[in-house]
């Protein structure tokens, strides 16, 4: 019986010829990563524990990039502990100050996680490297200081589901209107414990960012990860910044799935996920007239260089609209200075965009634009659930980066075609 | 593994935001993160709920981010056991993980009402509610009643390394 990839990379790091759906594994971690809130549970359980020294200092990953810059007394507080704990362990990847990005743009860009690797971390948008052709998955506090004692994580392998698509893209449509358009159909525990496989045909014209949006909302059907296999695109991504080589793993012709979906890409229109969970989605023809005051694009879904130059082709030679406080926030410094190099900065700055330091800030109400009492945002972000950007009372509607961009131009919920 | 405790009941996906706001995940305390136990949900429920409560959910329990601060607010908090029709998986994860017990019951839900008193024996797989009915609960994994056992997985791993010492 053929294996899908999710179980060919479960297999190889357990040292098993073969896995099936409901097995149970200890399987070893290629790369583990914490962040600022996350990682100072997870350094406290490892020195309970007895833990002296991480089990490979070039595979532990800790990024401040929640709360960062540190936006008060507690969270600098965190900070210094992670800090501390990092320097002392001498580990090879923490970055902060001017070097932190948002951790699942930054391991990417830096080529810290790679195809076939298996990743966990303490955040549940790990899985966002399943782009990259990784098993990448998010886990809590407690596994990843598991994983920093024993360089090992407990599995129950996953049932595939099996996502086929086909048809051409339509204008402005991107891959966060395929995940939404998906979330949507299947319902926010729609792929409950399960591998979402992403295939087909349309695949060839989404690039990095698109699958990166993509496989960065797998948690939110409930799935343990989402994984595209490499190709064309996938290689000439890594290539440039992998510094060790790297094993690529696709499914078996006759791997088992336990479901297969397919999903006609023509038909599919930017999507927004009105409040409060992201299965919540409508065509962007029928959100009606919804005034918002925030507009925010950034953060691991869609903080990437390819998501600002959309947002800057909308926004050029435009304004926001006077009651709407636009906010960029560029996921990491790469993306900050091509951004500045291409030019986007200034047709932000001449939007009156507020441009942010990269930091995951606003998305779960942390700080940079925090919503009153009955405010609504549209974000590029992933999670519109109660009091998510702020006050319980406040509203965020999901979008891709075009919505989010002619939105903040008309002041409310609007499509880039209704520009003037 | 026996709870008798007085029933909160909420709804379907609730998620890890509901549970403990991100803009308490400042602190590790414990004391803290109870104080804000649900609040964006009921306002009133840090002051309401007493030590053996019984939370109760409908699907999609925990959904969201990872935070293990969600288990610990709502361990801290006091609360006993959750009883839910489904659990989202990392925050089953980090329950048994960190040593917060988790029931899966599809029926529960329906035959309840918040105040209601049940009696839960993990053990024998049962709830049984006021008026003496029993229902089955999903049987806890091997694996997972291993790490109960053992309290929580840091504690497993432990027990697990001095034997091959």
């Amino acid at each position: 019986m053929g294996m899908t990839i999710t179980e060919k990379i479960l297999a190889a790091h357990a040292d098993l010829q073969e896995v099936h759906p409901g097995m149970l594994i200890n399987a070893r971690v290629d790369i583990a990563l914490g962040n600022d809130i996350t990682a100072p549970i997870a350094i406290e359980e490892f020195q309970k524990a007895g833990g002296k020294q991480v089990f490979d200092k070039d595979k532990v990953v800790l990024i401040p990039d929640h709360f960062t810059p540190n936006k008060d007394i507690s969270s600098a507080q965190q900070c210094k502990f992670v800090r501390e704990f990092a320097k002392s362990q001498i580990l090879t990847h923490y970055y902060e100050g001017g070097e932190v990005g948002v951790e699942h743009a930054l391991l990417p860009e830096k080529g810290i996680v790679l195809p076939g690797d298996l990743v966990i971390g303490a955040d549940s948008h790990t899985c966002t490297y399943g782009a990259l052709g990784a098993f990448a998955t998010g886990v809590g506090s407690t596994d990843l200081a598991a994983a920093m004692l024993t360089g090992e994580v407990w599995f129950k392998v996953p049932e595939s589901m099996k996502f086929v698509l086909f048809g051409k893209l339509n204008p402005w449509v991107s891959g966060k209107d395929l995940i939404l358009y998906i979330i949507g159909k299947i319902g926010v525990d729609g792929a409950l414990y399960k591998a979402m496989e992403i295939t087909g045909e349309t695949l060839a014209s989404l690039g990095m960012a698109d699958r990166m949006s993509m496989a960065n909302m797998a948690i939110e059907a409930g799935a343990k990860n989402g994984i595209f296999a490499c190709d064309d695109i996938t290689r000439a991504y890594v290539k440039p910044r992998a510094k060790r080589p790297w094993t690529e793993y696709a499914s078996d012709a006759d791997a088992v799935y336990c479901e297969t979906i397919e999903i006609d890409c023509s038909r599919i229109e930017p999507q927004v996920a009105f409040p409060h969970l992201p299965s919540n989605t409508k065509g962007i023809s029928n959100v009606g007239n919804v005034r918002i005051d925030q507009a925010v694009i950034g953060s691991c879904t869609n903080g990437r260089i390819e998501d600002l130059r959309v947002a800057a082709q909308v926004l050029k030679g435009r304004k926001a609209a006077s009651h709407v406080r636009l906010l960029i926030i560029p996921a990491t410094p790469e993306v900050y200075r091509m951004a500045m190099d291409e030019g986007l900065m200034n047709v932000f700055m001449d939007a009156n965009a507020i441009i942010s330091p990269p930091t995951c800030g606003p998305c779960l109400g942390g700080h940079m634009g925090i919503l009153a009492q009955g405010e609504r945002a549209v974000a590029t972000t992933n999670r519109n659930f109660v009091g998510r950007m702020g006050h319980p009372g406040s509203e965020v509607y999901l979008s891709n980066p075009a919505v989010a961009a002619a939105s903040a131009v008309m002041g409310r919920l609007a499509g880039p075609d209704e520009l003037k | 593994m026996k709870f008798q405790g007085k029933i909160w009941k909420f709804g379907d996906n609730i998620d890890t935001d509901a549970i403990i706001p991100a803009r308490y995940l400042n602190t590790t305390d414990h004391a803290v993160l109870a104080s804000h136990c649900m609040e964006d949900a009921d306002p009133s429920f840090p002051e309401k709920v007493a030590a053996g409560d019984i939370l109760v959910g409908g699907e999609n329990f925990g959904c969201g981010s990872s935070r293990e601060h969600a288990p610990i607010a709502i361990k801290a908090a006091g609360i006993s056991c959750v009883i839910a029709k489904s659990f989202a998986r990392i925050f089953y994860r980090n329950a048994f993980n960190m040593g917060l017990p988790i029931f899966e019951s599809q029926e529960l839900y329906d035959r309840i009402k918040e105040g209601e008193t049940v009696t839960v024996d993990g053990d024998a797989g049962t709830i049984t509610l006021a008026q003496g009915e029993v229902l089955r609960i999903n049987p806890i994994p091997p694996f997972m009643q291993e790490l109960i056992v053992d309290g929580g997985l840091m504690k497993h791993i432990m027990k697990k390394q001095a034997k091959t010492a």
